[in-house]
């Protein structure tokens, strides 16, 4: 006997769907999954502050101790030591990894299928770059915020408008670097050409950020990389403002900071480039996304 | 509705100088489950994806429930479920959550959202498992998963992509009975791949494919029709000198397969006596049965589908490693 079963929540044949308010959905939701699982990970929290840890305390202190033992200390700033001085270094490079392995998970998604699930969805593609690009960017913030508990380790004093300063100057820093990662990503296949990305990308972005030493002073051919690594543009300012609440005079940071042609930026120039820089990875993640197959 | 869920006009995919696809027409009627029948590489899912947006199709027209798949992609996209050949599961999330995340994306209203999750995950039987995580998932309740995130925004047709592929028999068979009662609850209009012919035998129609043409269509027993009657299988002491007989003596085309001869003949029952009488060769082994799909293939192509033949599956091989990466 034909029992009538009860008719399903089918809404009314095709729904027409808002495209533009879809996309905006999708862009949360994408953020969303991304946030979810990064909260979820506690192991890769945990592992990705021993890092910058281990910076601080055995690069950091092993390289100052030895430098002092040699009759050096930091070229012109005899008032900080070398670990207060790449203690903002430190933050930059856990933005940068972090940024650039969330973006990885574009390449992890292709790999494992998940983003198809999403490439088929009645959504505009550039919900995917800009929701990867906003949850790689909250992860990297995040990341770098906590490392503002370690300022008492290092023997730097933050002020609460200084931790206030640092908020957005993180996550503009953090925007970049995942929006590069997010277009490397969406023109990588394999995991095998992330690999490459990470040796032949992401390690020279660190190396000639200024993290670790003063871009002052340098051979002619390293100064021009330097200049155009995003990532400088992003931790002088963090420097600027960590150094300055401890007390340093703006005269050092000024000299360990970054020139272009001699000149030092003002530090909204400084953001401001590496906003523009976010901005167009943006534009050609997203242009790369929505090219068909 | 009277127009087609599914229909396509001479569709054709090149892949430079190798043809995946060469001309499809299809009519895929609504409420119908339609199978898509053929070995590996035979352009299946590279049709599957051209309706579904995924791939550009290089000539022809297709649309999907009245939508053109390459000027409207979108209300494509909005009316259609699928189920791809691989898993595509977030595994650290929890079946819940992944189909929230598909509601989302799909935007299934709030007011139904989790009254519909919960009936997509009871009519797969998952409701207990709603808030594991699916790395703990065996395959076959991911399969389930992944169905129940195909028909959760009520499409109105569900493409599945080799949906029972890797599963083992008991697990094929229960996805079977899911998506029969899916037809029977939502009207839904099922397009499915499969390269296994006994699961073919549960659509109400099917289309052969093969080298990405389309080699015949019908009804099961349309196409069972086709094979003159019975199947009758022997195998004699010498089987190349027993085809030759069964060319003169009984005007019938034997087609030697595995060691075997495969005879179609109207009345298998009758003739067998007749066999082991009038074959020089000694009758060694002898089967009688009715025709399968296996054996329209057979009779279409000229060979099995199975995967261990040689020949097709060189040519399979070689189209599979030029296209794996279509399946992106």
């Amino acid at each position: 006997m034909a029992v009538p079963v009860a008719a399903p929540s089918r809404p009314a044949s095709v729904r027409r769907i808002d495209t533009r308010r879809a996309t905006l959905r999708a862009i949360y939701i994408i953020w969303y999954r991304d946030v979810l699982r990064y909260s979820r990970d506690r192991l890769r929290l945990l592992a990705s502050l021993a890092q910058p840890l281990l910076f601080l305390l055995i690069f950091g202190t092993g390289l100052s101790s030895s430098l002092r033992g040699i009759g050096g200390g930091l070229a012109g700033a005899p008032s900080i030591n070398y670990v207060q001085f790449i203690y903002p270094g430190i933050i930059g490079m856990a933005v940068l990894f972090t940024s650039i392995f969330s973006a990885m998970s574009i390449v992890w998604d292709r790999e494992f299928g998940f983003l198809k699930e999403v490439l088929v969805a009645p959504i505009d593609r550039s919900a995917i770059a800009i929701g990867k690009a906003l949850g790689g960017s909250t992860q990297a913030m995040v990341q770098g915020i906590l490392l503002l508990v370690l300022a008492p380790i290092v023997g730097v004093t933050l002020t609460p408008l200084a931790v206030i300063e640092l908020i957005p100057l993180i996550f503009v820093l953090a925007f970049a670097l995942t929006t590069l990662g997010v277009v490397l990503a969406a023109g990588i296949k394999s995991m095998q050409g992330f690999q490459a990305v990470i040796n032949f990308l992401m390690m020279p972005i660190f190396f000639l950020s200024g993290a670790l030493f003063p871009l002052g002073n340098l051979p002619w051919w390293m100064t021009g990389l330097t200049r155009i690594d995003p990532a400088a543009y992003g931790i002088d300012p963090l420097r600027r403002v960590i150094l300055g609440a401890s007390g340093v005079p703006v005269a050092v940071t000024d000299r360990l900071g970054l020139t272009v042609g001699g000149q030092t930026l003002p530090l909204m120039a400084e953001v401001g480039l590496v906003l523009a820089f976010g901005v167009v990875m943006l534009g050609i993640a997203i242009w790369s996304l929505r090219r068909p197959a | 509705m009277a127009e087609a869920a599914i229909a396509t006009e001479q569709l054709v995919k090149r892949y430079g100088e190798i043809e995946a696809v060469r001309g499809i027409d299809l009519a895929v009627m609504p409420g119908e489950i339609f199978g898509f029948l053929g070995p590996n590489g035979a352009g299946k899912s590279t049709t599957i994806s051209m309706l579904c947006t995924l791939l550009r199709p290089t000539s022809g027209r297709a649309a999907v429930a009245g939508f053109d798949v390459t000027r409207d992609p979108d209300s494509v996209r909005a009316a259609i479920g699928l189920v791809f050949q691989d898993p595509a599961l977030d595994e650290q999330l929890t079946a819940r959550e992944n189909l929230e995340f598909h509601a989302f994306l799909y935007d299934v209203p709030r007011a139904i959202r989790a009254q519909r999750i919960a009936e997509v995950l009871g009519m797969v039987e998952l409701a207990d498992r709603a808030n594991s995580k699916v790395m703990t998932f065996s395959g076959g309740m991911k399969r389930r998963l992944e169905i129940a995130r195909g028909i959760l925004h009520s499409p109105e047709v569900l493409f599945l992509d080799e949906p029972t592929r890797g599963l083992d028999p008991q697990t094929r068979s229960h996805i079977w009975d899911y998506l029969q009662d899916l037809r029977r609850r939502e009207g839904i209009t099922i397009f499915m791949t499969t390269h296994y012919m006994d699961e073919a035998e549960f659509c109400d129609r099917i289309a052969i494919i093969d080298m990405g043409r389309i080699v015949a269509l019908g009804t099961p027993d349309e196409l069972k029709a086709r094979v003159g009657g019975d199947v009758i299988t022997i195998a004699t002491t010498d089987n190349a000198a027993s085809a030759a007989e069964l060319a003169s003596k009984f005007g019938l085309t034997p087609a030697a397969d595995n060691g075997t001869l495969r005879i179609e003949a109207s009345d298998g029952a009758a003739l067998i006596p007749r066999l082991v009488r009038d074959l020089s060769a000694r009758v060694t082994a002898v089967t009688l049965r009715r025709p399968s799909l296996d054996d329209v293939f057979l009779k279409l192509t000229g060979r099995a589908i199975r995967e261990e033949q040689a020949g097709a599956l060189d040519r399979m091989r070689m189209m599979g490693a030029r296209f794996g990466g279509r399946r992106r």
